[in-house]
């Protein structure tokens, strides 16, 4: 490529959720529309739109991300997991059940992202103490539940 | 959000990256993100072109060199730092690293991005003049080293200017260094911010008082010599719906005595 040229989009291939996608996406396209409009995963959500909410957290190559703080573009090439890949089937993660059964959610809208962003926790700390769990869960605001059915949620699902 | 039409480019050397900034006035510099996308977003600043720094490997990692001094790559993330056990020979600098925002923000940002928006109210910037770091930065003839001091030039400047890219901050050895901050909620945005160091001389730089860090280095590390140093330096902060300017003038006081207790402590243990 002429380093005078740049184009203003580009082809990408992203895996999500074990399905390969292959799309010509504009540069300035945030992933997150990408995921929810391009290809319909609406499950992650857009809160404030500005990376302060969490809502739209996805795990990309392994790492927690806010998704509307990144452009698609960036994730050429990449392994992402949303919110549908949580579940096998109807049958919810341990951490789903875990949600459900302690009440961790009332709107719901925030969920997604606390999922995605307590599934990266368990990951790198399977057994967190409650302020690594504070710690691990702070990018993600919840207006409804005061957070503390969410991290007794996060502790279950971590077998404590 | 919708952003302006841009142009993306994600370089694999140096050399392209340098190329492609140098040949298209409008393009910057894309690190982790986590600011420049925001600022687009409120177009706050629409560059033409974007040159995604990602996968240029010359500009990331860290190395710690035999006599304690560690070489940072720009684009080496706030978690790679508090994560990393090389950065632990000075350990503030991964204690900073993740204190700012929150694990996305950790996983995403860069310490090249953050040095280089130059926010006042960003933690690194004090801190590296603390630290008393040097800033290699690369363009069209060659590299040139720019100590911290002179590095922060202005809000949102810095001493890289078009064509350039910061490429290495190099740190040297050292344990005596402490950070306090008052921030709006917990790990958040700073208020006012203290960076200190007491091996050797003492070196106290103060965050979000002026538009540069502002250094100061009193004789010694005493509360009184400290609370002198801040008042001598008759600092002006700007007044804003989080502090007043009187506030944060109290405050600098308060957290520069805090930064260098902390310092002197690690010192001692």
């Amino acid at each position: 490529m002429e380093a005078g040229t740049i184009p203003a989009a580009r082809s990408i291939s992203v895996t999500i959720n074990e399905t390969t996608y292959e799309r010509e996406v504009e540069a300035r396209k945030l992933l997150i529309h990408f995921i929810r409009d391009d290809l319909d995963l609406t499950g992650s959500h857009i809160g404030c739109d500005t990376g302060n909410c969490g809502a739209c957290s996805v795990i990309v190559d392994g790492t927690l991300v806010k998704s509307c703080m990144m452009l698609a573009v960036q994730a050429d090439g990449s392994t992402i997991e949303t919110v549908e890949g949580l579940a096998d089937g109807d049958e919810l993660s341990k951490l789903q059940q875990a949600f459900s059964s302690h009440h961790a959610l009332q709107c719901g809208y925030c969920t997604p992202g606390m999922l995605m962003s307590a599934t990266a926790l368990l990951r790198s700390n399977p057994t967190p103490s409650e302020d690594e769990i504070k710690k691990g869960l702070q990018g993600n605001i919840c207006r409804c539940t005061g957070y503390w059915n969410i991290f007794e949620a996060v502790k279950e699902a971590s077998g404590q | 959000m919708l952003l302006r039409e841009v142009g993306y480019a994600r370089p694999g050397s140096l050399g392209e990256a340098l190329e492609m900034l140098t040949a298209n006035d409008g393009a910057r510099a894309l690190a982790g993100g986590q600011t420049l996308i925001n600022v687009m977003k409120a177009r706050a600043g629409s560059p033409d072109a974007l040159i995604d720094l990602s996968r240029i490997d010359e500009l990331k990692g860290i190395d710690l060199d035999g006599d304690g001094t560690l070489r940072i790559g720009a684009m080496t993330t706030y978690t790679e730092i508090a994560e990393s056990s090389e950065a632990r020979a000075r350990p503030i600098l991964g204690d900073v690293c993740a204190q700012i925002a929150d694990v996305q923000v950790r996983n995403r940002g860069t310490i090249g991005g953050n040095i280089c928006t130059n926010d006042p109210t960003n933690h690194l910037p004090p801190l590296l003049v603390a630290l008393d770091a040097q800033m290699t930065i690369y363009g069209e003839d060659g590299e040139r080293r720019v100590s911290a001091t002179d590095f922060f030039l202005g809000v949102y400047m810095t001493a890289v200017g078009q064509g350039e890219l910061l490429t290495t901050i190099t740190i040297p050895a050292g344990r005596g260094d402490g950070f306090a901050a008052v921030t709006l909620g917990v790990e958040g945005t700073c208020i006012v911010s203290a960076a200190a160091s007491v091996d050797g001389s003492v070196r106290i730089a103060l965050g979000c008082v002026d538009a540069v860090p502002v250094l100061l280095q009193p004789a010694s590390a005493d509360t009184d010599a400290v609370r002198a140093a801040v008042r001598d330096a008759n600092l002006q902060p700007p007044s804003d719906v989080h502090a007043s300017s009187e506030y944060r003038t109290h405050l600098a006081e308060v957290l520069a005595v805090r930064a260098v207790d902390q310092a002197s402590e690690k010192k001692r243990s």
